[in-house]
């Protein structure tokens, strides 16, 4: 008996669709890489010179003759995302075994939701809150006579990036079974050892994902850096030196930049070069979250 | 009984102080968010009037309100929701109720994770490329909006797949067991009864939506627009660039109309993760099995 009724065909149609649905994440994230590509590749073929980009720090793609030396930016986009990692690595990992393995009930919940909140943050609160409530403090506190720094936009950025090393940290202590718990447990170990000899080292793999992915997340902040960091191509000697960051001299500058001019072929440059780097960490992430390598 | 040895007390010992060590790092975290909160609401609470959010801006945005930015956001937020949520579900879907588990199924969540990390300024350079330019609409609020859905793609098919998950197998091999096609047991079981889970993912895009920049920046907020938005082609003020601009860029702006701004778009966006997370909550509650 033939059964192609019209529920039949309504059913492939909807699974065409949802086909269609299915592939788009694939379909936009090779959108993303063809389009920032496209427009960046007359630049990466013409006045793009690699040495340059890569070593020179005078970044002045309006100067009459431009040059356009990354190394500043690139420096200055590593230097806050290491000093936001520098204390936000801890304190997430912290709150997250706090909140996998000592918080109880109530208290877990309210901590969780707590996160989620500062999770929820838009950045560009974050880097008004950079410029109009830390600046001041650092002036203040430390004497100095700028306050849009490395230490301001990596404070900030560590304070951003904590929410998701801590939320991933977290589902991979939990995801540790609750019997290897109980086995130490039995073996009289406290809390405490079990966390250190047992639950640390079988989740070893979802930490080091959880830290890839908060990188991952302060290398790509835009806002929050544009407006904290100060903005000036500087190579830092110290946490209270102004910087300038990838993906904030994207922000400032592709207003200004007419389309197709090399200067606009410069920022997709930078666009090419970001994504890349996120697509890797990410990968790497993932790679490591799978246990490529576990026997 | 058993009684404490001198070795069994160190351990306690040790594993108190960790556990101090751990909360003092978690409220080390937590107590900045407090603190950015009341800030804004102390410095920016007296800016916040009927006038502040009814009105638009007056003499260089020195006076007057936010009125166009509100409504701007409104707009970009809601074109983001149409363009984004149809194609997340389905992504859900397809993933829940249809995906072998092969290589395209594997490559599918790679891009999602992706589409997830890449930063939200190549989202910009991809939404000036992509719709600005080479799809010819121009700056506009369906640009921005289009970019806004794909930075926000990820955030729905995540929330939306969680809950298909959650549904029993058995509820849908009940159905499957009537004669009822994979779409008629999508429509009439897997969507009712995982509907409020997937609407808990939408709130909470539409909290992410409103406080995107960078993405906006270029493909359709406007610094100043004297009139409010008519059709998704024109350029729209934005309550995420509005405070960017009043912060960096304009001059003479009273500092408690800056904080008044960010005030009212921080108070937008935690009201409506707030309500995400309340109805997650509740629904935890009520799961009939």
């Amino acid at each position: 008996m033939d059964r192609r009724d019209a529920a039949w065909y309504v059913d492939r149609v909807a699974q065409g669709l949802i086909f269609a649905g299915g592939i788009s994440a694939i379909v936009f994230i090779v959108g993303i890489f063809v389009f920032v590509t496209k427009e960046g590749l007359g630049f990466v073929f013409g006045p793009l010179q690699p040495g340059e980009f890569l070593t020179s720090i005078a970044w002045r793609p309006t100067s009459n003759n431009p040059t356009y030396g990354a190394l500043a930016l690139i420096v200055g986009t590593a230097s806050v995302t290491g000093f936001a990692m520098l204390f936000s690595v801890p304190l997430s990992l912290g709150a997250a075994l706090f909140i996998a393995e000592f918080a109880r009930g109530k208290t877990r919940e309210i901590l969780k939701v707590l996160v989620e909140m500062l999770a929820a943050i838009p950045s560009v609160v974050w880097g008004f809150v950079g410029m109009s409530i830390m600046n001041p403090l650092i002036i203040r506190i430390f004497d100095v006579p700028v306050g849009l720094t490395v230490l301001n936009a990596g404070l900030i950025l560590g304070l951003m990036a904590a929410p998701i090393m801590t939320t991933i940290a977290e589902d991979a202590l939990k995801a540790v079974p609750d019997s290897y718990r109980e086995a130490a447990e039995a073996l009289g170990a406290t809390r405490w050892e079990v966390v250190v000899k047992v639950v640390i080292p079988a989740s070893r793999n979802g930490l080091l994902a959880a830290v890839l992915l908060g990188v991952g997340r302060g290398f790509g902040e835009t806002m929050a850096v544009l407006m904290a960091s100060g903005h000036a191509i500087n190579l830092p000697t110290s946490p209270f030196d102004s910087v300038r960051a990838l993906t904030a001299t994207i922000a400032a500058e592709l207003g200004d930049a007419p389309v197709g001019s090399d200067h606009y072929g410069s920022l997709f440059t930078l666009g090419i070069l970001l994504f890349v780097v996120t697509f890797v960490v990410n990968l790497t992430a993932d790679l490591v979250v799978r246990g490529v390598g576990k026997k | 009984m058993f009684a404490p040895t001198p070795l069994n007390r160190r351990s306690y010992r040790k594993q108190r102080l960790a556990r101090a060590v751990f909360f003092l790092m978690t409220v080390a975290l937590i107590v900045p968010v407090l603190v950015i909160v009341g800030t804004l609401v102390i410095r920016g609470g007296p800016a916040i009037s009927w006038e502040f959010l009814f009105t638009p801006p007056r003499n260089f945005m020195t006076e007057g309100g936010i009125l166009p930015a509100l409504v701007g956001t409104v707009w970009l937020v809601l074109v983001a929701l149409l363009a984004s949520v149809p194609v997340g579900v389905a992504a859900a879907l397809y993933l829940s109720e249809y995906a072998p588990d092969n290589l395209l199924t594997r490559t599918i969540n790679l891009a999602i994770i992706n589409l997830a990390g890449v930063p939200s300024i190549v989202h910009a350079l991809f939404g000036v490329g992509a719709f600005v330019l080479f799809f010819r609409i121009g700056a506009s609020i369906l640009a921005a909006s289009l970019t806004l859905a794909v930075m926000t793609l990820p955030v729905v098919i995540v929330a939306t797949r969680e809950s298909l998950q959650a549904v029993p197998q058995a509820f849908r091999e009940a159905c499957w067991n009537m004669g009822a096609t994979r779409w008629q047991t999508i429509r009439k079981v897997v969507l009712p009864n995982s509907i409020s889970g997937i609407l808990t993912g939408v709130i909470l895009e539409v909290s992410r939506t409103t406080g995107e920049t960078a993405p906006i920046m270029f493909t359709g907020a406007a610094a100043f627009v004297a009139f409010l938005p008519e059709s998704v082609f024109d350029q729209t003020m934005a309550m995420s660039y509005h405070l960017y601009y009043l912060a960096t860029q304009a001059t003479d702006v009273p500092e408690q109309t800056t904080f008044g701004v960010a005030l009212v778009l921080i108070a937008i966006v935690l009201a409506m993760n707030a309500i995400s997370i309340a109805f997650r909550v509740y629904l935890r509650g009520q799961k009939k099995w």
